[in-house]
């Protein structure tokens, strides 16, 4: 992000030592560090641990029904981790998803399994009851100015008891089928030919496209973008990636439907917090809150609408969560706002606002889930799973201020 | 008698800058030694070196003090042999007492219990010889920065100082203020306390100093001998730029046309206390290229004035009209006053006006971002033009649009925050202390900026605690006190002392 050329202006003062490592210099380091680091950094750090367990669980990971397990388990961390993503950039947090996820859920199957309602009209009404929810706590930060911290914590626990008093102590199921194609349904065959390798090639295309745009944008602008070759090996590799995925899924069932939920979410993401007015403004806001509202930006209206945002996600999290396990119960949720607090933090965003970036976010979440599932499987005790997710969280936090310092 | 400080050859280089190149430095015992430079000339990095934030062996040179070669490995070792540091931004805590910030991190305690009473008559003592007559039970959140600096520096007092630095002291303070200090800083030389007093004001520096070093682009440039040389303003600038700066303020003929804004009985309260009136009754005109200032001292309600009028950005209980062009304005919020053609450009502009971590491109952008997409989606390609051309037109000194306001100088920031408010197409520009902590080959290019805004038929509104600045760049003179305005001249009639006196007179009618 901050990496400049010097077409211009400044010249370094004369016979000054070159800096150690050097932007321009060739090979892997140098490709490292002339584009953006970090995100590279991320995935490279991603497909590691992939191929750390896949070694340690003696090929279990890639597995096609592991692979689309690890999808199912992540799609509510990914989903809950976009919205977490705007709430920490806007500089606040939000502990109350786990609860809300709970509570959605309760409400889902209270509303199929015990009233009949329509499940097209229960799956609206609850992500509006998340948007209420999440509006009711924007309201009490934005606008009487109580810290997030407390109004969610407040909301953690009001959404929990509520959890428990919806379900009144029980577990609530099953669902009506078609509710369940949420969370288990995949993509359809067509004529017998399994769709996952053309939708493969499609997203490859629009993530090289997208990607290539910005590069030359970034190009035209002056900003030194990444080099011609590391963009087509970063995206060689990545179309690898994508192929092999959609093959092993092909050996399945194919590409589950929560994941293309979960693709159309994070480009919509990406699009808004890097192209749209609002996201630039949500950055602006966490990044200096009076300088942003004097600059004529609404930020009380803006953080109450990141809330929103944040309580319409955690509901279809809460409905993934429920329909994926089929029923709901009164500790569905609980621990996932650590998750998904996590992935975003691993991800590069910055506790004190303005900083963050919704790629980062997915490919922390991803590592998040790489880690649970894999330690699962190599029979690492729920204790010491913890134990080794909160080391990975600081470390990479640590990381990445290091590397801030270094700049 | 032997100097109490001497640096010699003092070399120190970061990756890819070299910021001091054989610097010397010559301190005489009781004396006040001045140290002028533009910003990024290199007084802040010598001084680090001198307290050992930049500990020995990170630089090349020696540093004599009271006549020893010492190794300063850092700051608690140059503290404990007298050498304090007094830097711009305070270090006090503002939730502790004056008593408690006074001997924070050197209490006066027992076993880790602290001897209240021996504390309290201690910083009483100190606060006398600082002439500070306050409780020392009070909060420093509760005492003006003025009081601050001197709480400053009776914490240094407390540390038994023999060599005082003071990193631009009177940055932020009050005429009447700057003036208390300065004789503080006299007194003090009596007592033989060297002191380094590093300021921009050079009419302070003229008036207390015995000599003076001037740094430019990390070298020395020269010291003067206060006692055996002539020293005036235009001598020590010509010192610091390199050039003969004879014209300070860029000329102008105003072509000054109807009236653009009118504010008429404007009335705001204090945003936390409902019945406390900190603008009162104020009624003033702006007219199309004219720039009219706004002179004051210090907590005159300059600010709160600006503020309220800039859609209620300030205060409660807001009365009076604003009229445009003849026409009645709605500045209620910021965003209406934008659209109504205001814009301010802060005092302050790393907290209040620039997202530092954030480029230049979209701190340009932000006050305008419809300006440059459609449909909420942004125009990238047009945002860089945007950014670039204001780059050129300003002459921001940055390597492209891309880099980060954080890494910019004073002056360079200003251009951006000039720039973003600029791009609202404003037809009144607020500009609240546009030079504030900016180094003077800066300051001109600010001034040639506003010269030009009102060329093109703006009007501007500019307020500034140096008189000096008003007098070169204004059309017309409006005087502040305590909330009212209590004075209004043009040009050709003001000079410093009627302003004074308009202040002065205004007291003495309560």
């Amino acid at each position: 992000m901050s990496r400049i050329t010097a077409e211009e202006g400044l010249k370094p003062a004369t016979g000054v030592p070159v800096a150690k490592t050097d932007p321009d210099a060739p090979g892997w380091r140098g490709l490292l560090k002339k584009g953006n680091f970090r995100d590279y950094g991320l995935m490279i750090a991603l497909v590691l641990i992939m191929l750390f367990f896949e070694y340690t669980t003696h090929g279990v990971l890639f597995q096609p029904l592991n692979l689309t397990n690890l999808i199912l388990q992540n799609s509510y961390v990914v989903v809950m981790a976009l919205g977490m993503l705007l709430v920490i950039v806007a500089g606040h947090i939000d502990l109350s998803i786990g609860s809300l996820v709970g509570f959605v859920g309760a409400l889902a199957a209270v509303l199929m399994v015990n009233y009949n309602v329509n499940y097209a009209l229960a799956t609206i009404m609850c992500l509006a009851v998340g948007g209420l929810i999440g509006a009711s706590q924007g309201y009490f930060i934005a606008y009487l100015k109580i810290p997030s911290f407390i109004v969610t914590l407040a909301g953690m626990l009001v959404f929990r008891g509520l959890t428990l008093a919806v379900l009144q102590g029980a577990s609530v199921g099953p669902f009506p089928d078609f509710f369940q194609l949420l969370s288990k349904g995949f993509i359809p065959k067509l004529n017998g030919f399994d769709l996952s390798l053309p939708i493969a090639a499609v997203l490859w295309l629009i993530l090289v496209g997208t990607g290539w745009r910005r590069l030359s944008n970034q190009r035209k602008h002056g900003v030194v973008a990444e080099s011609v070759g590391s963009f087509l090996i970063r995206n060689g590799v990545i179309g690898l990636v994508l192929f092999g995925f959609a093959f092993q899924m092909t050996q399945y069932r194919g590409l589950p439907n929560v994941l293309i939920i979960m693709f159309v979410l994070i480009m919509l993401y990406r699009f808004v917090t890097n192209k749209t007015t609002i996201g630039r403004r949500i950055y602006a806001l966490g990044g200096n809150v009076k300088a942003a509202k004097l600059s004529g930006i609404k930020t009380e209206r803006l953080t109450f609408l990141t809330f929103v945002n944040m309580g319409v996600l955690a509901g279809l999290a809460g409905m993934i969560f429920a329909a994926r396990l089929n029923t709901a119960t009164p500790k569905g949720g609980v621990g996932f706002e650590l998750d998904v607090i996590a992935a975003c933090f691993i991800g590069g965003a910055s506790a004190a606002g303005g900083v963050g970036k919704v790629t980062g976010a997915v490919i922390g979440a991803f590592i998040i889930g790489v880690m649970n599932n894999g330690m699962s499987i190599m029979g690492i005790g729920i204790d010491y799973q913890q134990v080794i997710k909160g080391l990975v969280l600081l470390a990479a936090v640590c990381l990445d201020v290091y590397n801030k310092n270094k700049a | 008698m032997a100097a109490i400080l001497e640096m010699r050859g003092i070399t120190k280089t970061f990756p890819g800058v070299k910021a001091l190149d054989n610097v010397n430095l010559k301190v005489e015992p009781g004396e006040i030694h001045a140290l002028v430079g533009e910003n990024g000339a290199g007084k802040s990095t010598l001084m680090k070196v001198l307290s050992g934030v930049y500990p020995f062996g990170s630089y090349e040179g020696e540093i004599f003090y009271e006549g020893q070669l010492s190794k300063f490995r850092d700051i608690a070792e140059s503290e404990h042999v007298g050498i304090i540091i007094i830097h711009q931004e305070l270090a006090l805590v503002p939730l502790l007492s004056i008593a408690e910030n006074i001997f924070l991190g050197n209490e006066t305690s027992r076993f880790g219990v602290i001897d209240w009473d021996q504390a309290f008559a201690r910083t009483r003592d100190l606060l006398k010889t600082v002439g500070l007559d306050e409780n020392p039970e009070t909060l420093i959140t509760n005492i003006g920065v003025g009081k601050q600096q001197l709480v400053e520096i009776a914490k240094a007092l407390s540390k038994k100082v023999k060599l005082l630095i003071l990193d631009e002291p009177t940055a932020s303070l009050s005429e009447k203020d700057s003036d208390a200090l300065l004789s503080l800083l006299l007194n003090f030389k009596k007592q033989g306390i060297s002191s380094i007093l590093i300021s921009h004001k050079l009419n302070e520096i003229s008036k207390v100093a015995d000599q003076i070093t001037i740094l430019r682009d990390g070298t020395t440039v020269e010291t003067l001998n206060c006692h055996t040389t002539e020293i005036n303003e235009d001598r020590i600038i010509q010192g610091m730029v390199g050039r003969d700066m004879a014209h300070r303020y860029p000329p102008r003929t105003p072509k000054i046309g109807e009236t653009l804004l009118e504010v008429k009985s404007w009335n705001a309260h204090h945003h936390l206390h409902a019945d406390r009136l900190v603008v009162k009754n104020i009624n003033f005109t702006v007219r199309k290229g004219e720039i009219v200032g706004i002179a004051g001292l210090m907590g005159s309600g300059r600010t709160e004035l600006a503020m309220s009028i800039f859609g209620r950005a300030y205060g409660q209980g807001i009365s009076g009209t604003v009229r445009m062009n003849g026409k009645d304005a709605d500045v209620s919020t910021i965003n209406k006053a934008i659209e109504a053609g205001i814009a301010y450009v802060t005092e302050d502009r790393k907290q209040l006006g620039l997202v530092l971590d954030e480029n230049i491109t979209k701190n340009t952008t932000l006050a305008n971002l419809p300006g440059v997409s459609t449909a909420m989606v942004i125009d990238e390609d047009k945002e860089y033009g945007v950014a670039s051309d204001y780059r050129t037109k300003m002459r921001i000194r940055s390597f492209g649009v891309a880099q980060q306001t954080v890494n910019l100088s004073g002056g360079n920031q200003q251009k951006v925050v000039l720039s973003k408010w600029l791009f609202t197409e404003p037809q009144i520009l607020i500009l609240d202390e546009p030079t504030r902590g900016i180094d003077v080959g800066a300051k001109y290019e600010i001034y040639a900026i506003i010269n030009e805004l009102a060329d093109q038929g703006r009007g501007v509104l500019m307020i500034s605690s140096e008189m000096p600045e008003l007098l070169g760049m204004c059309d017309r003179i409006y005087v502040m006190n305590e909330g009212k305005f209590v004075g209004e001249f043009p040009a050709a009639e003001a000079s410093q002392e009627t302003i004074m006196r308009a202040i002065m007179r205004s007291k003495e009618l309560h």
